[in-house]
């Protein structure tokens, strides 16, 4: 046991002695930037959190207008689900080929979780463009207003994601995986499994307790 | 666990497993079978009467939190031990937010329309 006393203490605990609590001394800054990240994606999440509020609550407002049991296609909902959960996967892996320093690797899943985040982009729009024409724009009810707001933000997110993807390949192709590369490819990829989790409350509220009430 | 400058740490990185090789790449594998199942029992769960049908709801959100759950244990790394203490710390005050600001409304807007005057 140790004891710190005013003209004696100690400037750093043992990491054994403190894991977690400030062990080994100050954490890296790839710790300390990631977890500012992490911080803010929890952020990001309470903001969806209104969204979802938001929806819940006015998801029985259709004004005589469709509803979602009328207007959603399950079908296609199902197979962007899956898009985006594999490239969650990919990402996961190409994260992985970066810390090993495999940058061809790394291209290669990069490449599969852009294609994948864009495929399920693509389904997103063209679901959006086919209920626009139906009439069931986000002007037409409450309910419909909420859905275009909370899934819309998820697709702006999703399309920040794949324009941030680009960005940090090219620095890969530039300037090869370095530290600060590596920063940066790590925060993405927290952003983009955070998205999937929040897909999964999108499909489960939105979609799929669309029969519900 | 080094960090290039060979200085050992002991706050866990948010999404980053340390306990390397081999098992990671298994851990991305398992997590994402996990959520395909999960996924998949969630729609066939919402479209047939397998469960009692008043239960459907219920069900949808234990599958949901489920999915979430090996999201964060598989893809974001997040475990019990002691270094990763300070992101549970965040992510925990995080979901009592994401709580209060969901069920609040919903609670609220309820108790509102329960009251309102027949039109």
């Amino acid at each position: 046991m140790t004891i710190a006393t005013i003209d004696r203490a100690q400037t750093a605990v043992p990491t054994e002695l403190a894991r977690g609590r400030g062990g080994g001394g100050p954490a890296t800054k790839r710790t300390v930037v990631a977890y500012g990240f992490w911080i803010f994606i929890l952020s990001d999440m309470v903001m969806f959190s209104a969204l979802f509020a938001a929806f819940a609550v006015l998801r029985g407002n259709t004004a005589g207008g469709p509803t979602g049991a009328e207007l959603f296609d399950l079908r296609s909902v199902f197979i962007e689900t899956m898009c985006l959960l594999v490239s969650s996967y990919t990402c996961g892996l190409g994260a992985l080929s970066a810390e090993r320093r495999q940058p061809a690797r790394f291209l290669m899943f990069g490449v599969a979780t852009f294609v994948l985040g864009a495929a399920f982009l693509f389904i997103e729009v063209t679901e959006f463009a086919r209920m626009i024409g139906m009439g069931a724009g986000p002007s037409r009810s409450a309910f419909l207003s909420a859905f275009f707001t909370l899934v819309g933000m998820h697709g702006v997110h999703v399309t920040g994601g794949l324009i941030a993807l680009i960005y940090f390949s090219a620095q890969v192709i530039a300037i090869g995986l370095q530290t600060a590369v590596l920063r940066r490819l790590l925060c993405w990829s927290l952003f983009w499994h955070a998205l999937d989790i929040v897909w999964v409350g999108v499909f489960t509220l939105v979609y799929l307790m669309g029969d519900w009430q | 666990v080094t960090d290039g400058q060979d200085r050992v740490f002991g706050d866990r990185t948010p999404g980053v497993e340390e306990h390397e090789s081999t098992a990671t790449y298994l851990s991305y594998t398992a997590g994402l079978v996990l959520a395909i199942v999960a996924t998949i029992a969630s729609f066939v769960v919402s479209q047939t009467s397998l469960l009692w049908p008043p239960g459907i709801p219920v069900g949808l959100i234990v599958l949901a939190f489920a999915q979430i759950g090996v999201h964060l244990v598989f893809f974001l790394h997040l475990g019990s031990g002691s270094d990763s203490t300070n992101n549970i710390l965040a992510l925990a005050f995080g979901i009592l937010i994401v709580f209060l600001v969901i069920t609040g409304s919903v609670w609220i807007i309820a108790n509102l329309n329960s009251n309102m005057m027949p039109m």
